[in-house]
């Protein structure tokens, strides 16, 4: 398969999305609402459960099903009080020593007015500044897009998985192409240089694990072992090893 | 040749561009007068009939804040490479060290601005659009901890049309690269300053330019998180007027104040003394 047929697929509208995954792994999931600043973003699902037995912030990026609910959804791209409900959230986590599980599927940040005007990069600096030192285990699952900032906000993590037709890119092939070679024919061409699927990025240790589609039903259970070995971890070795880990990218 | 080529090319050129074939008068691209270079350089490099802010190099940005050689450069040496193997990257990058004469997009060392002591980045639009590739990130990241250890405080000057698309995700990491790092400084109670200027944008917006302690912008800068012709195309509709300009990003809530370039110097001055008291 193509890289660009990968990113085409997990576009896909008949996609397992966030919900779907929350449903099957937490079953006893409670949604919470709102930034407490400004608004509630329904692109960001956010709450907690236990996930294989283990409390957990569950914040998951949705993109809705039918018309309607992708509407809803504004697509699966969030606007700055979605990420600052994320952030939220995640600071109660930390308070309650509660592990947090993030699920990114996202083609990226909103890009409007009032996303502009209300602080989008200011939203998404706040996230990676706050979740470099959160003092509790962090793991996000990238299940279909990952389109740059918007999915990073999410990705300052621990451990980042990703399924094997999932993406993570710093921008889409069809810009790529738009931008470099005035010609969005190229954008497969793009895809294959971006090196962003989950079998190129592992392979350059940007992404921890792989998961691939047979292993689906036991994902809850291992993501709550890994969230489980990663909770003994003392505090301070935990956010040494999250700066390490990005330190090391590039140089 | 085709002379008109030639011309469109000089005119889009930043008026600070190149120092060995610079001739002796430029086009202010604001009101099209014609202005000896020592008047503009002198003015610094604001337009002295309309008051236009002309683009400034990274390394001339510095000298304009900082004493008279007080500048040590630090990892003046690393260089990029094409990590990815991405079609046409290292043209790019030569284009780009031809065009702004420096290695990579930021220049970054110490210095003393009124005698105050600090760690200092500046940004280069020459080079792609200071756009941030793994270097970029490195050497920020670099400056951070190297303040961190000696108590220095930090000025970042940004100009960035985002993340480098050529180094794909190795890209789009500095920006958490970066980010904990600046966390770090700030952890131990240390100082950083930010002046945003014309354009700072995408993963730089979205990251170290939006995390100083102080956060200063150049009138008219723009300043945002997506481009503003994806913002149109996607909504098909008008955008307010000063859509992303300084004046308007401070009105929102998100810069501290706007610092025309004539006293950029005096201000950070000040800002440092009080930290220091
Ligand atoms: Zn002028």
């Amino acid at each position: 398969m193509e890289d660009y047929d990968i990113v085409l697929g997990a576009r896909g509208d008949r996609r397992l999305m966030a919900t779907d995954y929350i449903q099957r792994m937490i079953p006893d999931f409670m949604e919470f609402h709102g930034d407490r600043l400004y608004g509630d973003d329904r692109a960001v699902i956010a709450g907690i459960g236990t996930i294989g037995g283990l409390p957990v912030t569950v914040i998951g990026i949705e993109k809705g099903k039918t018309t309607a609910e992708r509407i809803r959804r504004n697509f699966g791209s969030a606007h700055p009080e979605g990420y600052r409900k994320a952030l939220r959230l995640m600071k109660q986590a930390a308070k309650f020593r509660r592990p947090v599980l993030c699920i990114v599927d996202t083609a990226g940040a909103f890009c409007g007015v009032d996303a502009e005007e209300h602080g989008q990069g200011r939203a998404i600096a706040d996230n990676l500044w706050e979740m470099a030192d959160l003092p509790t285990p962090i793991l996000s699952l990238i299940i279909g897009e990952g389109g740059s900032g918007g999915a990073l906000a999410l990705c300052h993590s621990d451990r980042i998985w990703m399924l094997e037709d999932a993406y993570f890119s710093v921008v889409s092939p069809e810009s790529c192409a738009n931008i470099l070679w005035k010609s969005t024919e190229k954008a497969a061409e793009a895809a294959k240089s971006l090196g962003l699927t989950a079998e190129k990025l592992h392979r350059a240790g940007l992404v921890d694990r792989i998961c691939h589609g047979d292993e689906r039903k036991k994902l809850a259970a291992e993501i709550a072992a890994e969230l489980t070995r990663l909770r003994a971890v003392p505090q301070a070795d935990l956010l040494e090893a999250r700066y390490r880990r990005f330190r090391s990218v590039g140089c | 040749m085709d002379l008109r080529k030639l011309f469109l090319k000089a005119n889009n050129e930043p008026e600070d561009s190149n120092p060995m074939v610079r001739s002796r008068y430029i086009n202010c691209r604001g009101c099209g007068k014609k202005l000896s270079v020592a008047r503009v350089r002198k003015n610094n490099f604001v337009c002295p009939e309309c008051g236009r802010y002309m683009t400034v190099r990274a390394r001339r940005r510095i000298l304009m804040l900082t004493d008279k050689r007080s500048f040590t450069e630090l990892d003046r040496e690393m260089e990029s490479r094409n990590i990815l193997g991405f079609p046409e990257y290292e043209e790019k990058l030569a284009a780009a060290k031809e065009k702004s004469r420096e290695r990579e997009g930021v220049v970054c060392g110490t210095a003393s601005i009124d005698g105050h002591r600090c760690a200092i980045f500046a940004m280069d639009a020459n080079f792609m659009m200071g756009s941030m590739g793994s270097v970029v990130g490195e050497k920020i990241t670099r400056l951070f901890e190297y303040a961190t250890v000696r108590g220095l405080p930090v000025i970042g000057v940004t100009v960035s049309g985002g993340a480098r698309m050529q180094e794909g995700m190795y890209s789009l990491l500095q920006m958490s690269k970066v980010s904990a790092a600046v966390r770090r400084h700030s952890n131990a109670g240390n100082l950083y300053v930010v002046l945003l200027t014309d354009p700072t944008t995408g993963g730089v917006d979205a990251s170290f330019a939006m995390q100083g302690d102080i956060t200063l912008a150049e009138p008219g800068a723009r300043i945002g998180f997506a481009g503003p012709r994806v913002i149109e195309k996607s909504l098909k509709q008008a955008l307010p007027k000063d859509f992303q300009r300084a004046e308007r990003v401070l009105s929102c809530g998100f810069v501290d104040a706007i610092v025309p370039r004539s006293e950029q110097k005096a201000y950070l001055a000040k800002v440092l003394a009080i930290h220091e008291m």
